[in-house]
């Protein structure tokens, strides 16, 4: 199987989360959009790695998971903490930290 | 000017040598410490000394004055050419070049002063005691009346010119406190912030003096610059000597800075009296003997310094003889006496002594006047208007014999001071041999019968004639406290001038410091008989307008001339309409511009930024996902930008 295709697979697996993050009202799902990105990236940074025969591509993977673990160890509790007082997920409702 | 040129020479020679003080002199600095004392523990130490704290302001003074007495009799004890004695303090100022030491000179010049200071000054004080005993700011009063002291003590001891600055300066403020001493009197207030400024005008141009000094002569120590004051050009000497004098208006009140003298009249009376007798209006005087070697090479400055005393003169004393105010009318008289001085100094050495020997028999004439006319506002319920006043001879006994023991001083009656030491000055105007010498003498000779016109008048207002009393008036006598100091003062008005004069005492004491030698003892002169004829005249012709006739009690209506000298010769008018309206038009115009100009320019360029970011604030609307948009749209437009710049 050719390289190119898994950069295409990237590709879409980037639209459908960054589309998800734009649309999407729960806070939990547009998590796991992001989730997806992140992974569109990864699957996007070994397919290069593979086309061009340096390991840097496969290096960076690992670490923009480390990345992507602490980000949501981080941005649930943030959730959870909304979540107790509003009683809702949804981004649109918290609001109020704005001009 | 000729007789400047033989001047000139004679002054290089009399840069006199100052030696080392020994024995008791060198504890000088304690005629400072004195007053500055007892200033600081009444105005630092609050309520608590209210009880005690006029006895120590008066020990304070009195100390000063026996410490003075010693000094003066151990310099008398050296022979004419060693008596100039100096005390080094501590150093001060070191600064490179720059080194200024806290210096005091103990020289023939000085004493005399120290010694008009603390007599003089401690008479007041005691009289004080009397004269504050109901205010609640005694305590306070005698506070400023110390500090005033020392300042003064500081500015004639000092032995260069920025110390001598330090105390004029002490001087400017305790004035300032001193005349304001009634602050809740908006007269007062106003009366003492123009004081301040009119002295500062002069300030200036002593500072400016002395700055000029220390760039002609790389030092400011009076032995430093008067040691070679050749060495700078005949226009820098001019010009310090001008600058000089305009300090010298401000602190004695000549013209053109003459203005704010009448209104110290606010202040309590023994300010008046300290003010007009012992300190400040005579550091001008003090200034300009003491710069005589500047002086000396520059007769124009000279000739500016002689101008100014006569002008004041006369113009002090025109005042003096329309006001009703009785206080106000000896204040006109200071100013036209201190003019005789200014007058006396300008002819230069030969002038000095008697500008000096006049300056001291003034202190105690002057000082006994202004005591008096406090004596009288304590018996008459601080009435000031003499025409409120009449016949209080029999009813003030002490009052009336002390006045008029100074009134024949000041007038100039042989054998009383003032004639001696004002015909002196209006000799040696004389005896200067020039053209402006004769219209200066001139001026002098005027000036005394217009002082024997003012006094005379004073005298027959308020000691002669019907009663015109104030129906609450119990006029009495003033508790002892308060008479014996002028009887002394009287005293001292009455033999002080034969003292200093008979046998050139003074002249001769002084010589060594003025350069100025008398070549004969010469007691009645020309000049002196003629000043005689006139006093005699204007006392006879005040007599008929204000002894002989009875004296209305409201104003009458009258003519310019004495409209004009009511309203200080339109002192104030010139003031206002020559400074202080072009001044405020001036700051009108620069508020003006500067918050149309400068600050419109700034809160526009605020105002942009402000309404700029107010609109784009409304961008932070706290919806993750438009933020999230709009990072989306700035990566794509990021990466078309890097994709384009690739192509």
């Amino acid at each position: 199987m050719s390289p190119g295709n898994f950069v295409a697979l990237a590709v879409v697996l980037f639209v459908i989360g960054a589309v998800g993050v734009l649309v999407r009202r729960n806070a939990m799902v547009i998590f796991m959009c992001i989730e997806l990105m992140l992974n569109a990236v990864n699957l996007a940074f070994v397919a290069f790695a593979r086309m061009h025969g340096n390991l840097n591509g496969q290096v960076i993977a690992f670490f923009v998971m480390v990345v992507a673990a602490a980000e949501v160890v981080v941005g649930l509790a943030i959730l959870l903490a909304i979540f107790r007082t509003r009683r809702s997920a949804s981004v649109d409702d918290a609001s109020l930290l704005k001009y | 000017m000729t007789g400047s040129l033989a001047v000139a020479t004679t002054a290089a020679a009399h840069a006199e040598t100052t030696l080392p003080a020994v024995g008791a002199q060198r504890a000088a600095w304690l005629l400072l410490v004195f007053p500055l004392f007892a200033a600081v523990v009444l105005l630092l130490g609050g309520k608590r000394t209210d009880r005690w704290g006029h006895l120590l302001g008066v020990a304070m003074p009195l100390a000063a004055f026996v410490y003075a007495l010693i000094a003066f009799a151990q310099m008398l004890g050296y022979p004419g050419d060693q008596r100039s004695r100096d005390v080094q303090v501590y150093n001060w100022i070191s600064a490179g070049a720059f080194k200024v030491n806290v210096g005091l000179q103990l020289d023939q010049l000085s004493i005399c002063f120290v010694l008009l200071i603390t007599g003089v000054g401690s008479l007041i004080f005691i009289y004080s005691v009397g004269y504050m005993a109901h205010d609640p700011g005694r305590r306070r009063f005698f506070g400023y009346m110390n500090l005033f002291l020392a300042a003064m003590l500081l500015l004639v001891l000092a032995d260069n010119y920025l110390v001598l600055y330090a105390g004029w300066e002490g001087v400017g403020l305790a004035s300032y406190l001193l005349i304001g001493f009634w602050q809740h009197k908006p007269a007062a207030a106003v009366a003492a912030k123009k004081a301040f400024i009119a002295n500062r005008v002069g300030d200036a141009g002593l500072s400016l003096a002395i700055m000029l000094m220390f760039t002609t002569f790389g030092t400011v120590s009076f032995a430093g610059v008067f040691h070679h004051p050749g060495a700078a050009s005949p226009g820098v000497l001019t010009a310090m000597g001008l600058l000089l004098l305009l300090g010298a208006c401000g602190k004695s009140a000549q013209l053109p800075l003459q203005s704010w003298l009448l209104d110290a009249m606010e202040g309590p009376t023994p300010v008046s009296a300290l003010i007009h007798a012992a300190t400040m209006v005579t550091a001008g005087v003090y200034l300009i003997v003491r710069s005589g070697p500047i002086f000396d090479l520059s007769a124009d400055a000279r000739l500016a310094v002689a101008i100014v005393g006569a002008a004041t003169l006369l113009f002090g004393g025109i005042i003096g003889s329309a006001k009703d105010d009785i206080k106000k009318a000896l204040a006109g008289s200071t100013m036209s006496q201190i003019g005789y001085m200014m007058l006396a100094a300008g002819v230069g050495p030969a002038g000095y002594p008697f500008a000096i020997g006049l300056l001291l028999a003034h202190g105690f004439y002057k000082a006994g006047l202004f005591l008096d006319a406090g004596s009288i506002m304590h018996g008459m319920n601080d009435e000031v208007n003499m025409r409120r006043f009449g016949g209080l001879f029999s009813v003030l006994p002490i009052t009336f014999t002390t006045f008029a023991a100074c009134y024949l001083a000041i007038i100039g009656i042989p054998p009383f001071s003032g004639f001696f030491a004002k015909d002196t000055v209006i000799d040696a105007a004389y005896h200067d041999g020039t053209t402006t010498g004769w219209i200066i003498g001139t001026a002098a000779l005027i000036g005394a019968g217009i002082t024997s016109f003012y006094m005379t008048r004073i005298l027959f207002m308020t000691f002669f004639g019907k009663r015109r009393w104030a129906e609450d008036a119990h006029p009495h006598e003033a508790p002892r406290v308060m008479t014996w100091p002028v009887i002394l003062l009287g005293l001292g008005a009455l033999g002080f001038g034969a003292f200093e004069i008979l046998g050139d005492r003074l002249a001769k004491f002084l010589g060594p410091v003025s350069g100025y030698t008398p070549p004969e003892p010469a007691v009645f002169t020309l000049a002196g008989g003629v000043a005689l004829v006139l006093v005699v005249i204007f006392g006879v012709v005040a007599w008929l307008l204000y002894g002989r006739r009875p004296v209305p009690e409201t104003a009458p209506a009258a003519g310019f001339p004495v409209t004009a000298a009511r309203k200080d010769l339109y002192g104030d008018a010139i003031n206002e309409s020559l400074l202080m309206r072009p001044g405020q038009w001036l700051t009108r115009l620069s508020v003006y511009f500067d918050n149309r100009g400068v600050d419109g320019l700034v809160n526009t360029v605020a105002a942009v930024i402000g309404g700029t970011s107010g609109r784009l604030r409304r961008v932070q609307t706290g919806f993750v996902r438009s933020y999230a948009l709009s990072m989306f749209l700035g990566g794509v437009l990021l990466v078309g930008a890097l994709l384009l710049a690739r192509i």
